[in-house]
């Protein structure tokens, strides 16, 4: 009965999280990490936290996993009918303000925060960052989840007006690394989405590409491969 | 209250969960007139297209109040602390797990059913029936996760009538996460909902509070920790059919034997374009073997000093007076 001594399977699943937008000369790019917990277990290690709303919107996830997967669920039914009646791919304004109404007018149910980026023929890229609370900010990046906090001080310095789209892509994948190895509730593998004129790209970096920072191991596999081999290998610390 | 009084006890009547004793003293009340949870008070989105200034907060309605209401639940836990010893409800501890394979999906499960420290079914099921080509296990409180998936699985017959198409995973998929969503993790049913369909095999799992992922092997339950150590080590894409069984009988396993909420035997469902099969009980991993050959014999403790049988007398002679016989 007391087996809840090391997991609550049954606690709310909530991604831990670090999420990432920002914009670049020509679009927006928006990043994430892959862990998704209950309590202490890590329920999907592997799970992609940026979901589509349009062919040119996409939002990043963090907070409660049900919560913000009904959002975007019901984000994206809107955009769609909103889509039909006028006419034109929404825009990216659009999209967040939707977010942040549902957020704000829900506020004492939900427990979810979200960043919106894409990119549209008026404004072009866009990151808007909705917090807890259902504020929305227009930003030029913007962090969220449980490992932005490590970030605050690394974007003051690293983040530049007017990159270009792999300067962008670099320091995303470099910012959500750097959150994964102090924060316990972030890991797995980086995901980006890079969104422009031109369309849409994802890209993946799985654990083991990516840089080693402070006191941090390279991965390997498992250390019973030593059985098989032929000679014992010092082990690394 | 009055009203509260009447649906309370027609709630008694109702209950036909796997409890022998309705235990509806101390379950919240459900409010049986309305089935349709108004978006204002439990549903909490609302269209913010047309309902853009409408407050949450407790407002004095005119709506009568629909939802579940805990006002019960109050009274409960103000005599739990006097000291009533509030009665269990079966749970399945549970290992539950999933995986695809090269041709559709395997899914697993453990038939140990408990009521706090006891056993209270040794082999029930638990991979739940959803469509021809679908299947769910399911773990958490068993009359939820029984209740969630029969009700989706009506849903989802008269949408095949509707539609006059195969079932789709991802269909049972969403009106298994609007339910529990709109209960707010207050159902208590974790599930590993598996399938194949036209666009393919599909796995997911589903959390009580309503939020899904989509895997190509998953673990649910409280023996998720043990299971989930034999994929990680042994699980790769594109497994034959026998490989995946064996795969998942090694998982529950594992479960079984390392959980103390799992136990008893193996229950394995094999989904494939156009197949199924479902191998209720494919191991038997725990026989009962000390059986006693001779049955079990009670000494008499009582003796019998005299047997005097005595037939029921009537108490009233029932004289035809005339006129004509009762009709029925």
């Amino acid at each position: 009965m007391d087996r809840d001594a090391t997991a609550d399977v049954n606690a709310p699943h909530s991604m831990g999280t670090t999420i990432i937008g920002v914009t670049y000369n020509g679009g927006v790019i928006l990043g994430a990490d892959s862990r998704t917990s209950t309590g202490l277990y890590v329920a999907n290690r592997a799970s992609d936290k940026i979901t589509q709303l349009t062919d040119n919107v996409y939002i990043c996830r963090s907070g409660s996993a049900a919560d913000s997967q009904i959002v975007s669920d019901y984000v994206r039914y809107f955009l769609h009918q909103h889509t039909i009646q006028l006419g034109q791919p929404a825009t990216v304004k659009v999209a967040a303000n939707l977010v942040r109404l549902l957020s704000y007018n829900n506020k004492n149910m939900l427990q979810t925060g979200i960043i919106v980026g894409g990119w549209d023929k008026y404004e072009g890229g866009k990151i808007y960052g909705i917090p807890l609370g259902g504020t929305i900010l227009e930003q030029p990046f913007a962090i969220g989840g449980s490992g932005s906090s490590y970030l605050y001080g690394f974007f003051d310095q690293a983040w530049k007006e007017g990159m270009t789209k792999d300067e962008a892509e670099q320091l995303v994948v470099k910012a959500v690394s750097l959150a994964i190895a102090r924060d316990g509730a972030s890991g797995g593998v980086v995901r980006t989405v890079t969104i422009n004129s031109e369309g849409v790209t994802r890209n993946f970096y799985p654990g083991d590409q990516l840089p080693l920072w402070h006191e941090e191991v390279e991965a390997h596999n498992s250390l019973l491969d030593i059985l098989n081999a032929s000679s014992p290998e010092p082990m690394s610390t | 209250m009055q009203m509260t009084t009447i649906i309370q006890m027609s709630k008694q009547t109702v209950n036909t969960s796997k409890l022998e004793n309705p235990h509806s003293v101390l379950q919240p009340k459900i409010s049986l007139l309305f089935y349709h949870f108004s978006d204002l008070k439990f549903l909490p989105i609302v269209s913010p297209l047309h309902k853009l200034y409408l407050k949450m907060s407790n407002e004095a309605m005119d709506v009568p109040k629909t939802g579940f209401s805990f006002d019960l639940c109050r009274r409960n836990e103000m005599l739990t602390k006097k000291g009533l010893k509030s009665p269990g409800y079966l749970k399945t501890g549970t290992t539950i797990v999933g995986l695809i394979f090269e041709n559709g999906v395997i899914l697993g499960a453990d038939t140990r059913a408990t009521e706090g420290p006891i056993v209270a079914d040794k082999n029930c099921e638990k991979i739940h029936y959803m469509a021809p080509n679908i299947y769910c296990c399911g773990a958490g409180t068993a009359a939820d996760t029984e209740a969630v998936t029969d009700n989706i699985s009506s849903q989802l017959k008269l949408h095949r009538y509707h539609t006059g198409r195969e079932s789709r995973v991802v269909t049972a998929l969403t009106l298994l996460k609007s339910h529990l969503f709109r209960y707010q993790g207050h159902v208590s049913a974790a599930l590993v909902l598996g399938g194949v369909d036209v666009t393919g095999p599909h796995l997911h799992t589903i959390y009580p509070h309503g939020s899904t992922d989509t895997l190509p092997f998953a673990t649910m339950g409280s023996g998720s920790l043990a299971a989930m150590a034999i994929f990680e080590s042994e699980y790769r894409e594109g497994l034959t059919r026998d490989e995946g069984v064996n795969l998942v009988t090694k998982a529950i396993c594992s479960g079984i034997f390392n959980d103390l909420g799992s136990g008893s035997n193996v229950d394995v469902c094999v989904i494939e374009k156009g197949k199924k099969e479902y191998l209720r009980n494919h191991l038997t991993p725990n026989p009962r073997t000390y059986i006693s050959s001779k049955g079990y014999t009670f000494s008499k403790k009582t003796e019998v000093l005299l047997t005097k049988i005595t037939p029921l007398k009537e108490l009233v002679d029932v004289v035809p007076v005339g006129g004509d016989a009762m009709e029925e």
